[in-house]
């Protein structure tokens, strides 16, 4: 099965996992009056893609993960608008840091847990944060966001425009360098090692892998990655909100994922590619409903596409080949 | 200190009475998340379309209160039966995410749909004359209303661990809550009672949702706002448990009430602390029986 794959193969980039690439390069150049769609969508996928590798691979369910997410965005947004830092690329550096360093010290909490406590604590952790980027309005900006974000050119060269052309392309590159990094990490031992604690957690204790200090490891790491998504948002949009930390971006992440498939890497690009165009295709037909549409393509894919869109279109293959 | 004494009294009530509903409306959520396991999201959605009917049927149909109340349990009871026929039995036993995914998306619909009729402000509550008044006792006023809803839900929680406690019934859904499959063997339906309870369930939330109309606003984003407090609720009182979640309810209500009181600036900041809390201090929550 499509799990077990890492113990037959070699990571050598077969033909199809070039299309994303592709069709991302194709965009820039035949779409660009959707640039900033582009950027919006290439950074989710960033984001589902660091929840992949905890939630797919490791099994840790998190309601929360829009923590990292978010203060990604704030540091970024922060350290810009207030303290005057405005090179993109020691943004990123230190919003992946406190994201890290967040990471680190919630995983050693929520890591003790199991389940439902787990996912409690974990909303917990990510309400709390909403609450401080919510009331500490000195620094976040409160309700009313965080304005006065400025971003120098990339070292000094390409400068953020107004078509959103930079920062496509920036985002672009920065989730490919991620997606070839969490690529080597899912097929490496690690990799494997954290799907086996997600099937048998006792098992995998039993035969000697340091399951808890693996899942911090992963899950420190993933936190760094939203982070880096965040600090990406950030420097698209200029702007900070309160629609990137909390509960509500949290669910929605998950939703981005479980759509287009979990633990399966592709499924973190097809969800919210799925889900964000069709929610701006809504938005603009049906501003007050677009809600009504979204949940009834959930409920489809729940009632009739176990798996997410990506599971669809293995099932598809498996029968096609059993034919033969 | 008699302003102290005043304030602290004030704060004692008011958390009640908010702690009361929010046991009411959870309820529902922790025996029927014992029972089958099921990561129902969406809980908040029963009590949103029970704190709309109690609305509309004042203001449109003139409806008596008591009446208006009754209405509310029963409609919302009534329409789960339908969702978990249609709906839910489909992800009975599907894996934990498609159950986040499944009730994520009813949550969305309902949004959608409660503004399609309701509009996006919030729904003020028209009270019948009897409860508005101010309700005189040891010198002080309070108001009548929220007597009323601390004395109301003390009946009916009375009413309820008197059934799970004492009744056939109740016997039969502990012993599901216990051991499901040992229930089934020893011949009792458990998929018939997990609709029934389930159905009691949403018509509690419904009817708690109604009775909190005015403490927690009736908005079309309600089932996701809230939803955070119904889970803290069950979590910390323990999943399953019929008594946890109604001392997790009371220390919720009180703390946010005190919170809003004292030092509005931090928000729910100090809910979330607790709960972080009690979370590590006992992972089942306070009465939980797994997790």
């Amino acid at each position: 099965m499509s799990k077990l794959i890492g113990f037959q193969t070699q990571p050598r980039i077969r033909k199809y996992e070039l299309l994303p690439w592709i069709l991302a390069i194709v965009v820039f150049f035949v779409l660009p009056e959707y640039l900033s769609l582009g950027a919006q969508i290439l950074t989710y996928i960033l984001f589902a893609l660091s929840l992949d590798l905890i939630t797919g691979y490791a099994g840790i369910v998190t309601l929360g993960h829009a923590a990292f997410f978010g203060v990604g965005a704030y540091t970024c947004g922060i350290l810009s608008a207030k303290f005057g830092i405005t090179d993109p690329i020691i943004l990123l550096f230190v919003s992946a840091i406190v994201c890290a360093l967040l990471g680190f010290s919630t995983g050693l909490v929520i890591l003790r847990t199991q389940k439902l406590t787990q996912l409690m604590l974990t909303l917990a952790i990510a309400a709390l944060c909403f609450e401080v980027a919510n009331k500490a309005t000195t620094i976040t900006g409160g309700a009313d966001g965080l304005t006065g974000v400025v971003i120098s050119p990339i070292l000094g060269m390409f400068k953020f425009d107004f078509l959103n052309k930079t920062a496509y392309l920036w985002c672009l590159l920065i989730l490919f360098i991620f997606w070839y990094v969490i690529r080597r990490l899912i097929y490496s031992p690690f990799g494997i090692a954290l799907t086996g604690i997600k099937e048998n957690k006792q098992r995998m204790q039993a035969i000697g892998v340091p399951v808890t200090s693996f899942l911090l490891k992963a899950y420190t790491f993933a936190a760094m990655v939203a982070g880096v998504a965040g600090a990406l948002i950030t420097q698209t949009n200029q702007f900070v909100g309160l629609n990137v930390i909390g509960f509500e971006p949290s669910g929605e992440i998950l939703v981005m994922l479980i759509l287009g498939g979990v633990g399966r890497m592709y499924g973190a690009f097809i969800g919210p590619l799925v889900f964000l165009v069709a929610q701006d295709y809504l938005a603009k037909q049906f501003p007050e409903y677009w809600n009504l549409g979204i949940g009834l393509m959930l409920l489809i894919v729940v009632m009739f596409a176990k798996g997410g869109i990506l599971g669809v279109i293995d099932k598809f293959f498996v029968k096609r080949s059993l034919q033969k | 200190m008699d302003s102290f004494l005043s304030a602290v009294v004030s704060v004692l009530f008011y958390g009640v009475a908010y702690g009361m509903v929010l046991y009411v409306i959870s309820v529902g959520l922790s025996i029927t998340m014992g029972m089958m396991g099921i990561a129902n999201l969406a809980h908040g959605v029963f009590a949103m379309s029970g704190g709309y009917i109690l609305v509309t049927a004042l203001a449109k149909f003139h409806i008596p209160f008591p009446l208006a109340l009754a209405l509310s349990f029963f409609l919302v009871a009534f329409v789960s039966v339908f969702l978990d026929r249609l709906l839910y039995k489909h992800i009975y036993a599907a894996p934990e995410l498609e159950q986040v995914l499944f009730s994520i998306a009813l949550i969305f619909i309902s949004i959608a749909i409660a503004r399609l009729i309701f509009g996006t402000l919030q729904q003020p509550v028209l009270l019948p004359e009897y409860l508005k008044d101010q309700f005189v006792l040891f010198g002080r006023d309070f108001p009548t209303y929220r007597v009323f809803i601390i004395i109301f839900s003390a009946l009916l929680i009375a009413a309820l661990w008197f059934g799970v406690e004492n009744t056939k019934w109740g016997a039969m859904v502990r012993a599901t809550v216990d051991n499901r499959a040992m229930a089934q063997s020893i011949g009792i339906n458990t998929k018939l009672l997990f609709s029934i309870t389930f159905a009691v369930g949403s018509g509690l939330a419904g009817l708690g949702g109604a009775l909190g109309a005015e403490i927690i606003a009736i908005q079309p984003t309600y089932p996701f706002e809230q939803l955070v407090f119904f889970l803290i609720v069950v979590s910390v009182g323990g999943l399953g448990s019929l008594k946890g979640p109604f001392f997790a309810a009371l220390l919720i209500g009180i703390l946010d009430t005190a919170c809003k009181y004292w030092v509005p600036e931090i928000g729910a900041f100090l809910i979330y602390i607790v709960t972080i809390g009690i979370l590590l201090w006992r992972p089942l929550g306070l009465m939980g029986k797994r997790a």
